[in-house]
Formats: structure tokens, C-alpha cells, sequence
């Protein structure tokens, strides 16, 4: 008998009588659902800001990577300096500084937004950079996991991942510290 | 072989240490203040435990065909899927895989399992340095030590001392303890080896039947640094991981991170489908005892468990004697009701490390009846585990005199008298362990009953 077999026989043997999967539950969410996704990502250390133009992205990159050598924009609307077409390979993104990309979805409960691995060119993209900037249209905001998972197709992207704020730990002492092995900062921004 | 410590001598050993005893205590009370302040946030909190609990219910019972699907549907998406009984089984396939891909540089993210299966020290015994990417875990790795809390690994060391692990590991400056500076040392050191790996081994925290997927969730992010620049992924999952449909997604991760720490989500929730193109995605299925305990009925619930930590931080016990008193891979209450199943002679004092005050149940996000089944444990090892003899003999002798009303009073009677006149080292010796951190309540005049013979006479 394979292990398999074994497994599955032994399951078989001592499982209960079949219990049935309740429905799923769909629970309303009515909050303002910008200020509430403002809220959660600073609790998770990111920073969201509403923007009335993508000006105020450049403005913000203008602003605090200046002399990045390596910035990488995965979106049309904002211009980065390195094109992600020349990297064949994920190494070959291990000094970029910035990463902006183009948030499917958001969710005001906890800030997380789904981005599949269309939107990231490499799975590494959002890990590896430094900092982490994403674009987000206000009617993509949802208020929490249950409308988003209606809402998207997790299999249909051989990867996808909801990412709700910068890399963190608190495994000295409890001591929160951002910045653990991924992105240092997270900003979203929030566009009409 | 020498028996493992029992609960209480381990956590006497944790005690002499009363400024730290006392800092884990008040620390891991905080962690449950948060998540008591995160979970009244959510109006149906109570529903979603209730659902969550429901849906586990479910998966156990349809726990073979949900295999059979998630098996199919996770082959369909270009994953191999191995299966393994027992942690040797789980380790050989491990092995093997970073044998037929000329592995040689690997690293991984945290993995209970791998833990539960001695993975670590089974790749390091045929040449395999294996670096843990978890902040918590990599110090416990330079420290040889196992984690001591499921979600917190590190949480039983002070700044102080991983400086000096650090310092020792990494080259930090000698005394340094600031948390964001060894946090920017394990960083840089740790980034170096997400660039060379070959391979990354990560555990599972949900296995989606119906898309044959699997998720992951760190708040580091260090999974996905390992497995998106290695070219082999090895997921190691129990195959109690299950869940039927991605939507059911919805309901844990609400639950689980706030649970955990009291944060909404964890910063990372990955899906894992299909491989890189060209690259390698493996996962291992396994059982080691989960199998037997589902066929235990007064304790098969405790294989809902998603590994939140929300009964370590609540539990009174737990947070006064630390992970390392359980001895046993999942410490803890719920840990307390999982290990017996796998070694009942090795854990046979776990079940009695609680105050049965039921508070675990009461913050478990699956609803595990998790005080219940530390009772049903009780009884169990009171009938199969190995002998007590000081404590039979203490339970005949009790259940001897209570049932006779005379010799109770008799012995009330001594003991009152002798307790009263007896040098204190009589009484505070080895032999009193109730009296060893209290003081024994003074002893009363009379008795209830010759107080109530003295002033209420006339209702006779």
C-alpha cells in the first residue's frame, strides 16, 4: 500500500459521519470606506494618501528618491528609471529602491490589496525593493475579505498576494521595527 | 531512556528567573489585550468563529475526498504533490528533492511542522546548512535552541541577550540591544541568503481543495523572499490544513492574524498556484498522527486548530512557565491536547499543566473545546499513561476518608491541632508542594459544623 493509500484508508476509517460546509456568509460593511482603509494601513505602518492628481505621486517621488538610482513603475501613469523588460531575472532586481504598482482591489478593514502576479511583472517585485508605492482608484475599494474574495479569481493567477502594509517584525522583545526583509515604507495612494 | 522533565520541574526552572518570568507574563498578557481590542472591532466575530469552527468540521469529516481534490486540482496546476506518513517519510521526500535538483544553498520560512518533524536537524546531519528566514527563528537558530512560542519564537529571550547572539553570529557591536539595530544586521545577513538560495522551504497555512492552491501568511515577508527568487519551492503542509473553497479564506484570515497579535491581517497573504516558468513547486502531505487523532472522537476537534497562539497568550500557565516547560513541538494549551496523541508516556503532565479555567476556549477562533478535551486527557492518562504512585496513593487515601463522615472529622480534627503546633519546617518540606510559593491558610478555631452546633441549637 502506498502512502497515499494508507492515508486515505486510515481517513476513511476514522472520520465522523459527513457534516455539512455552511454557505457563505456575506456581512455588510458601512463605513466610509476611505478613511477606514487610511486607518488600518497605519496601523499596519504603511501610509495611505488621498491624491486628486498623479502629480502628487511624481511630487512624492520627486520628493524622497531624487537620486534612486532604481526606480521600477509597473504603471503607465507614473514614470520610474528602469525598465523591467531588462530584467530576465528576479536577481536582477536586488537594488531596486522603489517599486510602484497598480493595486487591484483594496480592503478597508485591514488595508490589504490584491495584486496577481500580472500586476508585478516578477513575483519578487513587491518584496525585494526597498520601498513599496501603490496605486489604487477609490471605486476599488471594498470593505472586507468576503466582497473582495466574490470578487476575484485566486486561481486564476499562478500566484497572487494581498499585501496590507511594509515588511515588519516584532520578534526582538516585542519591539515593532519596519523594515524586516521586504519594503522599508508602504504609501498608497488613493486616486479618484 | 532518560523521561522527559514533567510540566511542573521544567517551569521551576523557568521561575528562578522571576524578572524575566514575570516580563513573559505581562508581555503575553499584553499580545491578548490587543486581540481582545482587535476582535470587539468585528460585530460578527462571533458568527465567524462560529462558521470557522463549522467549516473545520466539515473538512474532517470529508477529509479524504477534499485530499483527492485538492491532490487532482494542485497536480493540474503543474505542483507535485507528495504524500508522507510520518515525519521520516516527510523528511526523506524533503531529500530527495534537494538531491534530484543538486540543492545545496536553502533557505526557509517558519514552518511548525517542519519543527514537529525534526526537519532542521535531519538536513544539517547530511551536510545541509539550512538557514531559518524568520527574525525570531534565525535567533533561536544561532542559539540552538526550539521555538518556545508558535507565533513568537524568540519570545523567551530579552534585547539583551540576542545582542549578544547577534554579536557573536553577525559581527554586531558588543553590548548593542536596540531592536531596529539587530533587526538591520539579521536584514542585510539575511538578504544575502535569500540571493544565493537554490531552494525555499516554506509550511502552509491553508490549502484550498476546489483551486488546488496554497496560502501563506508573514508579516516579514521573508517567504515570499525565499520562494520567489529560488527555483525550488517545497511546501510542507498537514494534511489538516484543508479548506474546502478560496472564499472560506475570507472567514480565517479575518480571524487568524487578529487572534494572533491583534493585527488585521498579517502585511503578506500569498496564493501560491503554479510555478515560476521553468521553476519547481513541490508539496508534501503529511499525516504523522493526524490520522489517529481523527478517529479520537472526544478529540478530534483539536485538528481545527490554525496555529494562531491566542490560547498560549491567554493561557495563566503558559505565560508563567514559558514554551520550553511543555517539551513538546506546540506548546501550550492546545499544544497540551495534541501532543498526548502523538507520545502519551512523553506527555503525560502536559494535560495537567492548566487551571481548567477555560479561557482558551474562550479566545480559540475555530472553537475548540480545548479545557474539555485537557479534562478527557486527564482521565485517560489517569487509566493508561505511566503510574503515579504518590498521587494514586494521595487520591485512595482522600477518597477513603471523605467517604466516611466520622474518620473526616477525626482527621480534621488532628490536622487542625497538629498544624497549629507544629515547627513550620514540619509543615513547609518537600513533601508539601502546595506550600512551596503559599502560605497554608491559618487554621480556624472550629469547624462550620461546631459553629452551626453551637449557635443555631435550638432548630434541632
Amino acid at each position: 500500500m502506498t502512502s497515499k493509500e494508507s492515508i486515505l484508508a486510515a481517513i476513511q476509517a476514522n472520520k465522523p459521519a459527513l457534516l455539512p460546509l455552511p454557505e457563505q456568509p456575506e456581512f455588510p460593511y458601512d463605513s466610509n470606506l476611505t478613511e477606514q482603509y487610511r486607518q488600518s494601513l497605519s496601523l499596519n505602518g504603511g501610509e495611505a494618501r488621498e491624491a486628486k492628481s498623479l502629480k502628487e505621486v511624481t511630487n512624492h517621488l520627486q520628493e524622497h528618491f531624487r537620486n534612486s538610482q532604481m526606480i521600477v513603475s509597473l504603471s503607465e501613469k507614473v514614470a520610474g528609471n528602469f525598465d523591467v523588460n531588462m530584467a530576465d531575472d528576479p536577481h536582477e532586481l536586488e537594488h531596486a529602491e522603489v517599486a510602484i504598482l497598480e493595486g487591484e482591489w483594496g480592503v478597508a478593514e485591514n488595508a490589504a490589496i490584491w495584486l496577481p502576479e500580472e500586476k508585478l511583472h516578477h513575483r519578487a517585485l513587491p518584496f525585494i525593493a526597498q520601498h513599496l508605492i501603490v496605486l489604487l482608484k477609490k471605486d476599488r475599494l471594498l470593505g472586507n475579505m468576503h466582497e473582495v474574495y466574490a470578487r476575484i479569481n485566486v486561481e486564476g493567477s499562478g500566484y497572487g498576494v494581498f499585501i496590507a502594509g511594509p515588511s515588519k517584525t516584532a520578534d526582538i522583545e516585542q519591539s515593532l521595527v519596519i523594515g524586516a526583509h521586504g519594503p522599508r515604507s508602504m504609501t498608497v495612494f488613493l486616486l479618484d | 531512556m532518560k523521561p522527559a522533565p514533567t510540566h511542573a520541574a521544567a517551569a521551576e526552572e523557568f521561575l528562578k528567573d522571576s524578572e524575566r518570568s514575570h516580563w513573559h507574563d505581562e508581555t503575553l498578557w499584553h499580545v491578548r489585550s490587543k486581540r481582545d481590542v482587535s476582535a470587539q472591532r468585528i460585530p460578527e466575530w462571533e458568527q465567524l468563529r462560529t462558521l470557522a469552527s463549522q467549516i473545520k468540521d466539515h473538512v474532517l469529516s470529508n477529509l479524504d475526498n477534499l485530499l483527492l481534490q485538492f491532490e487532482k486540482n494542485a497536480q493540474a496546476n503543474g505542483i507535485e504533490v507528495l504524500w508522507a506518513k510520518d515525519a521520516q517519510e516527510h523528511n526523506d521526500h524533503v531529500l530527495r528533492i534537494l538531491e534530484e535538483n543538486q540543492v545545496r544553498q536553502l533557505v526557509k520560512s517558519k514552518s511548525i511542522l517542519t519543527e514537529e518533524c525534526g526537519l532542521n536537524h535531519f538536513l544539517e546531519d547530511k551536510g545541509y546548512d539550512v538557514v531559518d528566514t524568520d527574525l525570531g527563528e534565525r535567533i533561536i537558530q544561532f542559539n540552538k535552541q526550539v521555538p518556545s512560542h508558535i507565533v513568537m519564537p524568540a519570545i523567551h529571550l530579552k534585547k539583551k541577550e540576542i545582542g549578544d547572539i547577534f554579536h557573536k553570529h553577525l559581527g554586531t557591536e558588543a553590548g548593542a540591544d536596540d531592536p531596529k539595530y539587530l533587526t538591520e544586521a539579521a536584514r542585510q545577513h539575511l538578504r544575502q541568503k535569500f540571493i544565493q538560495a537554490h531552494a525555499a522551504i516554506t509550511g502552509v497555512n491553508f490549502g484550498i481543495a476546489e483551486t488546488g492552491g496554497f496560502v501563506v501568511c508573514t508579516n516579514e515577508g521573508n517567504a515570499d523572499m525565499g520562494t520567489h527568487l529560488a527555483d525550488i519551492h517545497i511546501a510542507c503542509m498537514g494534511i489538516e490544513k484543508l479548506i474546502p473553497r478560496a472564499a472560506d479564506l475570507g472567514v480565517y484570515l479575518r480571524l487568524l492574524a487578529r487572534s494572533a497579535t491583534g493585527q488585521s491581517i498579517t502585511n503578506y497573504t500569498s496564493h501560491f498556484h503554479r510555478p515560476r516558468k521553468g521553476k519547481k513547486m513541490y508539496l508534501i502531505l503529511v499525516d504523522n498522527g493526524r490520522t489517529k487523532q481523527l478517529g479520537r472522537e472526544d478529540f478530534r476537534n483539536s485538528l481545527k486548530c490554525i496555529r494562531c497562539g491566542a490560547c498560549m497568550n491567554t493561557c495563566p500557565i503558559y505565560r508563567r512557565s514559558s514554551g520550553f516547560s511543555y517539551n513538546s513541538t506546540v506548546p501550550g494549551p492546545i499544544g497540551s491536547i495534541l501532543s498526548p496523541g502523538m507520545d502519551l508516556n512523553k506527555h503525560s503532565t502536559l494535560p495537567f499543566a492548566s487551571t481548567l479555567c477555560g479561557s482558551c476556549s474562550d479566545v480559540c477562533p475555530v472553537k475548540i473545546n480545548i479545557h474539555e478535551q485537557l479534562y478527557k486527557w486527564r482521565q485517560v492518562i489517569t487509566k493508561e499513561g505511566p503510574p503515579q504512585t504518590s498521587k494514586r496513593w494521595a487520591m485512595r487515601f482522600g477518597g477513603q476518608v471523605m467517604s466516611k463522615p466520622r474518620l473526616f472529622d477525626l482527621m480534621g480534627k488532628m490536622a487542625r491541632k497538629s498544624l497549629s503546633i507544629s515547627p513550620r519546617g514540619f509543615v513547609y518540606n518537600s513533601f508539601n508542594a502546595w506550600g512551596k510559593h503559599r502560605e497554608l491558610p491559618e487554621v480556624p478555631k472550629e469547624t462550620f459544623k461546631d459553629w452551626y452546633r453551637t449557635n443555631r441549637n435550638d432548630d434541632k
